[in-house]
């Protein structure tokens, strides 16, 4: 017992140097200003009319991702679950091929495909259709969310398919509903705790990212993410920058425990 | 018990080169309890699931009440199956399990209600509605799957070694309960199994099957006390199985000896099969046998005992409720209407093919 107790040293010293230290001193910048004093201020930033519109814009932004991101995974890991294993792997293969592929490289890929002069325009303009125009607008913004977190929503959603046994799904059949009875009344019922996985793993990375909204929003666009950026990296005011990560952290807790309510067992979410 | 309810016709079904059925005869009748028996992939599973429509046999038709239901999918057969892992809606209550085809048909809720009710009474799990299929024992859990089937009133019920998950008692038990609900139901049984003693107990015929061709079709006492091959006597039971000639009408030479038994129209001379079943074995003073042996091995069975005795070099496996210490010299007795007299096949393909066409 005592020795199992010891293996787990090495995570605990990494989880309270990098995780719990850093998030203290989150939360005492946030709620201290420059000269150390306590105040409420940083997080009060929050209510100027650009951080509002930014963390607003933010929420929207992760909502739709994650809602197309569900739209396109769970027909993919429907048919995914029902190919054989040797299909699946070649597929799923080809699927997280470009994740191996560095995070900044895809999406700066996305950047010269959109581009007024872009790859997909200098395709258009050779067909004489009209040019796309989205870079630096928000559907651009979508675009990288959902191409770089898809694999996350299908994951989740793929192994709680797998996991459905399949005479459950033929007694359906055999109690006499059809395709889309039993999908609606079996199939998706029992992958909710999947679905509530891969919404968590997406909706959150969406609401925070500021790498996607700099590369493909231009300037423009300001998400909740570069707001913090900005106050951390230009205005140098970790105070701030703190206080609306605090926020924004709060919010996130409350999206996911309204999120876990409607998830009575608990299964593949994020806490 | 007179009218055929379903009759397949040549039914052919194999998987890639496997061929699991191969041109399959068989009818069921209204009211029967009909057991399909054999060893695992003799095809016994594929027939049932090509029944409740999760197949489609390659060749062959299968008629259901008159009807080709061939092409008929699951949901709009008048069967409904029983799954050997139960197979019940965990994310539902057992009332919702159970509500479950009747919702889909648009049956009313007061209907509903009193159907939930009825069924649960009938496998003995009153107040069992808003438990969940979690909470339940394995045994309840496939009642619940049985009351799940019922409710939706099927001319027939599918089930697929139902109690193979359960322990010996509790399945002991479910075995005397389906015998009550077909009765109380009246309608077609068709069960699924490997376990030959549930196949015994429960069936009114059973159908023994191997390698995708039917061994043998008839009463659990035919097929106990008659088999017709060496798979079939092997297959149930215990038994002793020996290479005979017939040397004449009534009369058999086995183990060394001349044996008189009750078999006729082999012709003379004809080498044939011969099983005894270690219980119609019966052991004697030496002298006073046919044969005499020695035995060899002795365990305690609790019914009975179980000997091993060999005799003109031949080991013979008896039951018998006297005891007799290894070393004994016994003589070795069977009744003329013991011995069990089979056709010799005459090549492995005929073995796993049709006995009587």
């Amino acid at each position: 017992m005592k020795n199992k107790k010891l293996l787990a040293g090495p995570y605990l010293f990494w989880a309270v140097s990098f995780i719990i230290i850093p998030l203290l001193m989150i939360v005492y910048y946030g709620m201290t200003d420059s000269k150390g004093h306590f105040t409420w201020s940083n997080l009060a930033q929050i209510t100027t009319p650009e951080n509002l519109k930014a963390l607003g814009l933010s929420i929207l932004l992760s909502l739709v991702s994650t809602l197309f991101c569900l739209l396109l995974a769970y027909p993919l890991a429907m048919i995914l679950s029902e190919l054989s294993m040797n299909q699946t792997s070649f597929i799923v293969l080809i699927f997280i091929l470009p994740m191996w592929m560095n995070f900044l490289l895809r999406t700066m890929a996305w950047q010269n495909l959109l581009e007024k002069n872009g790859v997909i325009n200098i395709v258009l303009s050779f067909f004489h259709l009209p040019e796309l125009t989205i870079i630096n607008t928000p559907y651009a913004i979508v675009l990288g969310m959902v191409y770089n977190f898809l694999p996350f929503m299908v994951l989740p959603i793929y192994n709680v398919l797998v996991k459905i046994d399949k005479d459950v799904i033929s007694a359906a059949a055999d109690l006499g509903a059809n395709y889309w009875q039993t999908f609606f009344y079996i199939t998706l019922p029992l992958t909710v705790p999947g679905i509530i996985s891969g919404i968590t793993m997406v909706f959150v990375p969406s609401l925070t990212t500021f790498v996607i909204s700099d590369l493909l929003g231009g300037s423009k666009i300001l998400l909740i993410g570069n707001v913090i950026e900005q106050e951390f990296k230009q205005g140098s005011n970790w105070n701030v920058g703190s206080g609306l990560s605090l926020i924004l952290m709060i919010f996130i807790i409350a999206s996911m425990a309204l999120i876990n309510k409607y998830d009575k067992d608990g299964e593949g979410t994020a806490f | 018990m007179t009218n055929k309810l379903i009759d397949i016709v040549k039914v052919s079904k194999s998987f890639g080169e496997n061929l699991v059925l191969d041109e399959l005869d068989l009818y069921i009748r209204e009211n029967e309890f009909l057991t399909l028996l054999g060893p695992s992939g003799c095809g016994k599973t594929t027939l049932l699931r090509i029944l409740g429509g999760f197949e489609t046999p390659d060749k062959g038709d299968i008629i259901f009440g008159g009807k080709n239901i061939n092409a008929l999918p699951p949901n709009k057969r008048q069967l409904n199956t029983v799954f050997q892992k139960y197979a019940l809606f965990s994310h539902m209550t057992i009332a919702e399990n159970i509500a479950f085809g009747l919702k889909i048909k648009g049956k009313s809720k007061s209907y509903i209600d009193d159907k939930i009710r009825y069924a649960l009474k009938l496998v003995n799990l009153d107040g069992f509605e808003q438990r969940t299929p979690d909470s339940l024992s394995g045994g309840q859990q496939q009642r619940i799957a049985i009351a799940r089937a019922i409710v939706n009133e099927p001319q027939v019920l599918l089930l697929d070694e139902p109690l193979g998950a359960l322990d010996l008692k509790l399945r002991q038990d479910m075995q005397y309960e389906l015998i009550r609900l077909k009765n109380e139901l009246g309608i077609t049984f068709i069960y699924v199994t490997h376990d030959q003693e549930e196949a015994l107990t429960m069936s009114d015929t059973i159908v023994v099957m191997n390698q995708g061709y039917i061994q043998q079709i008839g009463t659990p006492e035919d097929i106990y006390n008659e088999p017709q091959n060496a798979f079939v006597a092997d297959f149930i039971g215990e038994s002793n199985i020996f290479a005979a000639t017939m040397v004449k009408d009534k009369v058999v030479k086995m183990l060394g000896a001349i044996w008189e038994c009750v078999d006729v129209g082999f012709g003379e001379n004809k080498p044939v099969d011969a099983v005894l079943r270690p219980e119609d074995i019966d052991l004697v003073k030496p002298g006073e046998g046919v044969i005499n042996g020695v035995v060899t091995n002795l365990i305690f069975k609790g019914v009975h005992y179980e000997m091993e005795v060999l005799a003109n070099n031949y080991e013979l496996l008896v039951h018998s409720t006297d005891m007799f210490p290894v070393g004994t010299e016994v003589g070795v007795k069977v009744d003329p209407f013991d011995i069990q007299i089979m056709k010799k096949p005459e090549s492995e393909d005929e073995e796993v093919s049709n006995i009587e066409e």
